[in-house]
């Protein structure tokens, strides 16, 4: 059997990371996940957060959105809106983005619009703290 | 027999028409260039849903969600998706000649595009709802056709809802396609149809069970919408990829026409001028032979 994992991590705009890792840790809805190869074959959702690759020792971080995580024995495949590695996150922006989603919030909205600047807000978060977590 | 006055204005007009196409083939090239860039980005996202929910479909036993009920047909409900302007070649003429050829009873018609509301007006078919998108597609406007077409099927005024749309293959090449939205099942390949490729079947043959987090109701209650979301939205972006570059091509084509024209024209007005010199230079030979 592999004992390494294939991790692919797609967005709309582009296929973000996709080669073999040893373990990835997932921001499960119902909390941080770990997934070794080998894992049951799982279908599942994540929220905004962090995903961490383990390759070789090292470990790899990117913020993500919200999305969808398909698990199979040699398989992580992540559809999510938005994943970014942490050097490449851009502080200042991902700041100027959260201000906004906030102020935003404050206006008047309907479910659909308020689900959508909640989104952002969560993606704007979620890309501060890695980025913050991990700055050397 | 013309005078060379009127070819001289007729070579003008002709290049006058020459220099707009010029101008609308350079918009549409670097129009086309973004679009299809946009179009093909998002394929493996789209492909990567498609086999994740087919798999999934494929084994999550008896489950059932309002998305995925089958029923007998009686109405349907088709999504019509075309541009806004014409000038695009045969794109337009292609895609309705299709839709023309869909039955007219029990038949309801969602529309995304001027083109394609012009052609359910004209025709006189029950028409459900308007949409329009951007030349760069939004997100939400997917969303909205997307909503609404689920409504549709969810309070069961329809019982099946498919897309009608103009799927890119190449910038020489884009062919109507029919694909089924809802409901939501066969996915064998369905949705491959977005880029031509099925699905290989031993993805189908793979593990036997699936467990779902939190459950399976939940996430696939969350997936099924975003999927047809996003199956809408990655159609828009074809659909755009195609116009543009069928509307590249058209206007290279009556680029080159009218270059031709002004040559073969041109030609026409020398040898008009060279007969008339010809002539008068021999009427004044011969008028000197007479007097001498």
């Amino acid at each position: 059997m592999a004992n390494q994992l294939k991790l692919e991590i797609v967005t709309p705009e582009a296929t973000t990371f996709s080669d073999s890792v040893d373990m990835v840790t997932l921001p499960g809805v119902e909390g941080e996940m770990g997934v070794f190869p080998n894992h049951v074959p799982l279908l599942t959702q994540i929220a905004a957060g962090e995903i961490v690759a383990r390759k070789d020792g090292r470990d790899l971080f990117l913020a993500v959105g919200e999305g969808f995580v398909e698990i199979t024995g040699e398989r992580v495949a992540v559809l999510t809106d938005m994943a970014i590695l942490a050097e490449n996150i851009d502080e200042a922006k991902a700041e100027e983005a959260r201000q906004r989603a906030e102020a935003r919030l404050r206006e008047k909205l309907s479910d659909d619009e308020a689900a959508l600047v909640n989104a952002s807000l969560a993606q704007s978060l979620a890309q501060l703290k890695v980025k913050r977590k991990h700055r050397a | 027999m013309p005078s060379t006055r009127d070819i001289r204005r007729r070579i003008k007009s002709v290049k006058n028409t020459a220099q707009i196409t010029k101008a609308m083939q350079m918009v549409a090239a670097s129009k086309m260039r973004k679009a299809q860039q946009a179009a093909t980005a998002g394929r493996p996202y789209a492909s990567l849903m498609n086999n994740v929910l087919a798999e999934v479909t494929h084994h999550v036993g008896d489950f059932t969600h309002p998305l995925t009920e089958k029923r007998e047909v009686r109405k349907r409900a088709v999504i019509l998706v075309s541009s806004d302007k014409g000038l695009c070649g045969a794109l337009n003429g292609n895609l309705l000649r299709e839709a023309a050829r869909l039955p007219k009873e029990g038949m309801l018609f969602i529309t995304a595009g001027r083109k394609a509301s012009q052609f359910v007006a004209r025709t006189r078919r029950p028409l459900a709802a308007e949409f329009t998108y951007r030349d760069a597609p939004m997100f939400s406007e997917a969303r909205a056709i997307s909503k609404f077409a689920r409504e549709m099927f969810v309070t069961g005024e329809v019982d099946q809802v498919d897309i009608l749309y103009t799927n890119f293959v190449s910038t020489l090449s884009q062919q109507p396609a029919v694909v089924t939205l809802l409901p939501v099942g066969e996915i064998k390949g369905v949705s491959a149809g977005v880029h031509g490729e099925s699905l290989s079947d031993d993805l189908l043959k793979g593990p036997t069970e699936f467990l779902f987090e939190p459950s399976a109701g939940e996430v696939l209650g969350g997936l099924l919408p975003h999927y047809l979301n996003y199956q809408i939205y990655q159609i828009l972006l074809e659909a755009k990829a195609s116009e543009h570059s069928a509307r590249m091509v058209a206007m290279k084509n009556a680029t080159d026409n009218a270059k031709q024209l002004i040559k073969d024209l041109t030609l026409e007005y020398n040898k008009m001028r060279q007969a008339a010199i010809t002539n008068e230079l021999l009427e004044i030979a011969s008028a000197a032979m007479a007097l001498g």
